[in-house]
């Protein structure tokens, strides 16, 4: 249904603040001295709480607005009120982290509230220039996010590999769409499901566009074969930065698998399924053996992202709306997870000291039990054991490929699980039953400490009680 | 006559040339910038040579969005550009190499 132009600007309203609260942060934070710089963090936690006030007054249902260019329905209201949330944690978690090393800057918050735009046009999409603009601003801003810190070599390093592959990964797709055009003669996904379905989803042409649309996806995903930015970038960049771009990007790449391959191309399921089954083996495989070999954590929870993303995938793959349920609930509880992990480096780090390597966890449990237990939550629930919520998560996606008959596909992702275990316990052994290398000191403060106990009790709360997200989530895709 | 196959050729060559000049560029990470350019323009010509066979004005909106990030987003590689020359004072490809593993 279309609407009047009046209408589709109030579904687009929370876009449109977001868009003006980061504007106004950025002129602000000019204007503003380093002392008072506290002023710009605060206006950018008060953006995305008025966003997020914004979006839950949506209405309900599901609505198109702009001619088809803009869609808000229950995934959508859903994820946007999660990357709301996910971006203000980033924000708490990063603050001591960041003026510690001098980095509290404005530029960090604006570009961060600016890729959280860039989110939040992508996982509203209707048509395929909606989509690629979205996924742009989101890109264009983590660049820059990557190469904040001007002083570290590494860092620029990392923001120069991250620019020149997610540049291919963008002419990738653009190629893609535009042999899908081609084809089918429009930009709409809705009108673009019709032609598919009317026949166009045998076409060659069709395929061939598919496949480098879906090599555009898998490299901003980071699925094997496509995955060699991961590890450098995570390595690289910041430990907030790393923290922001494990997180809620990955919302937004959910969603746009979503959008493209099941409302656009669910005609042609048959075709990019298996696809899917090749990238998803893949990153379940080389992400878990790889993270295996890693002494640095942050690469080591690089590797994980990659075998976790090979996870959500699983769920796409089965085509059906269980298999895209669970793939939703697979990414929030995953947002969760390593939003936790990150904030524990940021937690044991202090200036001068990045605490990125594993043997930095050593002897944790004797100098700081609690922080120890909240630590074994996360990797234990990460590495999916009951009755963490990580376990339910990876559950769910096994039992919707199970539904669609791909039972090798379940054994092999069961099987690598396993192997991911491993390196998940070693770092509850080393901080358990190894001593400590030195004095451990904790500098963070208490919000930090707060935030970070809630996030890894919510992981076991969450598991306890998944059937409240579950519903959640089926209200949301109905 | 020129058709439609012509302009696919054309641009799927360039296409090529594009993701080749970055896998086997080994010396400069503008050239790479460079690729990435040509990568866009070649998508353009497709977008084009489509909307044109097609006689529907969308593929020609597209290619304007696609002129306006391929801008922004040089400016942010080659301001990245000059946060890496700064740190270690080359652009050579072969020198990004300190993280392994």
């Amino acid at each position: 249904m279309n609407l009047t132009l009046a209408n589709s600007l109030s579904l687009a309203a929370p876009e449109m603040l977001l868009l003006l609260a980061t504007s106004v942060v950025l002129v602000v934070d000019l204007f503003l001295s380093d002392r008072q710089r506290h002023l710009t963090y605060l206006l950018s936690i008060a953006s995305l709480a008025a966003t997020a006030v914004l979006v839950a007054g949506l209405p309900e249902g599901r609505h198109v607005g702009f001619n088809g260019m803009f869609v808000v329905d229950g995934v959508a209201r859903f994820i946007k009120l999660i990357a709301c949330g996910t971006v203000a944690a980033v924000f708490l978690y990063s603050r001591d982290y960041l003026i510690q090393r001098g980095l509290f800057r404005g530029e960090y918050f604006v570009l961060a509230l600016f890729a959280t735009l860039g989110l939040f046009v992508m996982v509203s999409a209707g048509s395929l220039l909606t989509m690629y603009m979205g996924i742009e601003v989101l890109a264009l801003s983590q660049y820059a996010l990557v190469a904040f810190d001007r002083d570290s070599p590494v860092a620029a390093e990392s923001a120069m590999k991250y620019f020149v592959l997610g540049a291919i990964a963008s002419g990738a797709l653009l190629y893609g769409i535009s042999i899908l055009y081609g084809v089918t003669g429009t930009f709409d996904l809705a009108a673009l499901a019709e032609r598919v379905n009317a026949g166009a989803g045998s076409n060659i042409g069709l395929l061939f566009g598919l496949a480098f649309v879906l090599a555009g996806i898998a490299f901003k995903f980071g699925a094997v074969p496509f995955h060699m930015w991961i590890p450098d970038v995570y390595h690289g960049a910041p430990t907030s930065v790393t923290m922001f771009l494990s997180a809620a990007p990955k919302l937004a790449y959910f969603a746009l698998t979503l959008r493209v391959l099941a409302e656009g191309l669910g005609g042609a399921v048959g075709a990019w399924q298996d696809m899917l089954i090749v990238l998803s083996v893949l990153s379940i495989g080389v992400g878990n053996v790889v993270a295996v070999a890693q002494t640095n954590l942050k690469r080591m929870l690089a590797y994980s992202t990659i075998s976790n993303v090979g996870f959500i995938l699983l769920g796409l793959i089965a085509g059906t709306q269980f298999g895209y349920r669970a793939a939703l609930f697979y990414t929030v509880t995953y947002v969760l997870m390593a939003l936790g992990s990150f904030a524990m480096i940021i937690l044991m780090s202090r200036k001068g000291f990045e605490a990125d390597r594993i043997e930095d966890f050593r002897g944790l449990a004797q100098s700081n039990p609690w922080f120890a237990w909240m630590m074994l939550f996360l990797m234990v629930s990460t590495a999916g054991v009951p009755p963490f919520v990580g376990f339910f998560s990876k559950l769910y996606v096994i039992q919707a490929v199970l539904d669609v008959g791909l039972s090798w596909l379940a054994i092999v992702a069961v099987l690598f699980s396993v192997v991911g275990a491993f390196y998940y316990l070693r770092i509850v052994k080393v901080m358990f039953f190894e001593p400590a290398a030195g004095e451990i000191t904790v500098t963070a403060g208490p919000a930090l400490k707060f935030l970070l106990s809630l996030n890894a009790l919510a992981v076991l709360v969450l598991g306890l009680f998944n059937s409240s997200l579950v519903e959640t989530i089926a209200r949301a895709m109905p | 006559m020129i058709g439609l196959p012509h302009f696919l050729l054309l641009a799927g060559v360039l296409f090529s040339i594009a993701v080749a000049g970055i896998f086997l560029n080994r010396k400069n990470v503008i050239v790479l910038l460079m690729c990435i350019e040509l990568m866009l323009l070649a998508v353009n010509f497709n977008f084009i040579a489509f909307s044109r066979w097609l006689g529907d004005i969308h593929g020609q909106v597209f290619v304007f969005f696609i002129l306006t990030v391929a801008a922004a987003e040089s400016a942010i590689g080659l301001a990245i550009l000059v946060v890496l020359f700064r740190e270690k004072k080359s652009i050579n490809v072969e020198n990004l190499d300190t993280m392994r593993g």
